[in-house]
């Protein structure tokens, strides 16, 4: 028995996530919760959040996330694959700054428009 | 020329209250806002986690502010952007100075105060030792690293767990700095449950409760700060010191209303919220001048910003249309035990449509506890919550019926810790 936190939002209900029972979860409020509880223990994952250069703009940062949670382990690959971008005005929300980001399968896209 | 209805801050709070005042028929509508953009503090709040009430999605902050943003320009809504507000008057004009326009003096028929908050700086809470390079909120850090590219240091310590500095703990360690300790002076953190574990734990950030900062030591620059834990009175025990070696310190201790053109136009301010004292439909004290959002006071979740400030919009809408509204008996809400404030202070029964939403905080972590609403000594209404804390804000929500009921002109929110 396992007790985790669930980060699906900020009621933050306290999980108990069988290992011995195919990860049965009890404690959480909605179903997100359950889902939660089993990929945390078998394939934890995160949203990435972050900021890329931008050509000569101000704000000199466009903000950026991943559009799917990438696995835990590849969160400073994620950010050093950020660190090489470089992007130039007009940008919007949704664009996509690096596709399939260190082969995630998640897409960084941008956060702003600037 | 009169606006209808004029909102200072572009924030959540101004852009929500100015789209709600255009619905709800106001004809000419203004934002003013000192920035350079419309989005306020979610600019810098690039990490997701809002939203999730209002669009049933978890955007960033830049994405949250961006929906409004595009809403606004959708509509004839007037905005002056680099304009900063230099006073408010009870009889509703607005004065406000920028480059491109000047001085000015602008009138309203209703005004909405949308100004957000600023964070406490180290001097507010006086910590001992020198005054190195080095030392900021983690506010500001915010606004370097996501907003400007700068690096802020490479060795950090946090003083204060409230959700800003969390936020920054893990926003400084994928930056590659090594983020040494979270230091809260409480036996509890400020911050939500799930930035301590998507934060600190995810990146094994210790977190040491009911510890403070007794020193800061450097010359030109913060070479070490001493953090000791604290006894119950919150004094530092002698011998419990810690030394880091670091070259940053980030203080995340609170938030403060920016309320100063509210006193100054002689708005009644609450005390314990730092902010004014709002009727059910948002309106201070001085009619046709409403408040929404951090001004009023501190929230954790943007979406409760964008509720609270919808009301305030659409109240100062019908104000501007139809003049003031008698809003029937007045009753007073009091705090009773374990209780730090409520918003709102006060309420018009005639005003609430079918449910009065009052939201308030608790001075200590309670795991099952139940909320009582008295009228002198009966109890009038009860609710259960489960993990109350000072961090979260807590809303309920008091039917009209039981308002027209009150006998007293005063009720108390009180909670009590079950088992
Ligand atoms: C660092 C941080 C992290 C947060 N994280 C989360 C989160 O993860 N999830 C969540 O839901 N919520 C979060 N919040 C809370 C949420 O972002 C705030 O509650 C919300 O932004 C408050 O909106 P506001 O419009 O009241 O204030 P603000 O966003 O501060 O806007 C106020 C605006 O008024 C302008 N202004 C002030 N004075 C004047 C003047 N005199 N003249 C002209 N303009 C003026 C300011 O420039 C500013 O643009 C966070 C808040 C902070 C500070
Ligand atoms: S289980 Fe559901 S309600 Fe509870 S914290 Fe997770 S997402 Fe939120």
């Amino acid at each position: 028995m396992t007790e985790l936190i669930c980060i699906g939002c900020p009621k933050g209900c306290h999980l108990q996530v069988d290992e011995e029972n195919n990860y049965e979860v009890s404690g959480a409020s909605c179903e997100k919760g359950a889902a939660y509880g089993k990929i945390e223990l078998t394939d934890p994952r995160r949203v990435v959040t972050s900021t890329v250069r931008v050509k000569g703009a101000s704000p000199a940062r466009c903000s950026v996330k991943t559009n799917a949670a990438v696995p835990k382990g590849d969160i400073f690959a994620v950010m050093k694959a950020l660190d090489a971008v470089e992007l130039s005005s007009p940008v919007k929300i949704g664009d996509i700054v690096i596709a399939n980001v260190c082969g995630t399968g998640a897409d960084v896209v941008a956060t702003r428009n600037i | 020329m009169i606006y209808d209805v004029i909102v200072i801050g572009g924030g959540p709070a101004g852009l929500a209250a100015a789209l709600e005042a255009k619905n709800e028929g106001a004809e000419k509508v203004l934002i003013l806002e000192r920035d350079r953009e419309l989005g306020g503090i979610l600019n810098q709040c690039i990490h997701n986690g809002f939203g999730l009430h209002h669009f049933k999605e978890e955007l960033t902050g830049p994405e949250y502010a961006g929906r409004f943003i595009e809403m606004v320009k959708n509509t004839d809504i007037e905005v002056s952007l680099d304009t900063m507000v230099l006073e408010v008057t009870k009889e509703k004009q607005v004065h406000c100075v920028s480059k491109t326009e000047g001085y000015r003096i602008l009138e309203a028929k209703a005004i909405v105060l949308a100004m957000g908050c600023r964070e406490r700086t180290r001097g507010a809470i006086s910590i001992p030792g020198t005054r190195p390079a080095g030392v900021l909120t983690a506010g500001t850090a915010q606004r370097y690293v996501n907003m400007e590219g700068y690096m802020v240091g490479k060795r950090i310590v946090i003083l204060g767990s409230g959700d800003i500095g969390l936020i920054m703990a893990r926003r400084m360690t994928l930056e590659g700095a090594k983020v040494l300790a979270c230091i809260e002076l409480m036996p509890y953190s400020g911050g939500l449950t799930r930035n301590i574990v998507q934060c600190l734990h995810d990146y094994d950030i210790p977190l040491y409760l009911s510890h403070t900062i007794v020193d800061i030591k450097g010359d030109k620059r913060v070479e070490q700060v001493v953090a000791a834990r604290v006894d119950e009175n919150r004094r530092p025990i002698p011998g419990t010191e810690m030394t880091f070696d670091c070259d940053t310190l980030l203080l995340s201790v609170g938030l403060i209303p920016e309320n100063e053109l509210t006193k100054n136009a002689g708005i009644e301010i609450d005390k314990r919220t730092k902010g004014a004292v709002v009727y059910e439909n948002m309106q201070t004290e001085t009619e046709g001048i409403f408040a929404c959002g951090n001004v009023v006071h501190v929230h954790d979740l943007v979406d409760f910003v964008t509720a609270e400030s919808q009301r305030a919009g659409r109240a100062a809408a019908r104000c501007a249309l139809a003049g003031g509204v008698d809003g029937g008996k007045t009753i007073t809400m009091k705090n009773g035990s374990a209780v730090t404030y409520t918003v709102p202070q006060k309420i018009r029964t005639g005003n609430v449509e079918k449910l009065c939403e009052l939201f308030f905080r608790v001075n200590k972590v309670m795991q099952k506890a139940e909320i009582e609403v008295l009228d002198g000594e009966n109890v009038i209404a009860h609710f259960k919550r489960e993990h109350l804390a000072p961090g979260e804000m807590e809303k309920i929500a008091l039917p009209r019926m039981l308002l027209d009921k009150a006998a007293g002109s005063e009720l108390v929110v009180s909670v009590r810790e079950v088992e």
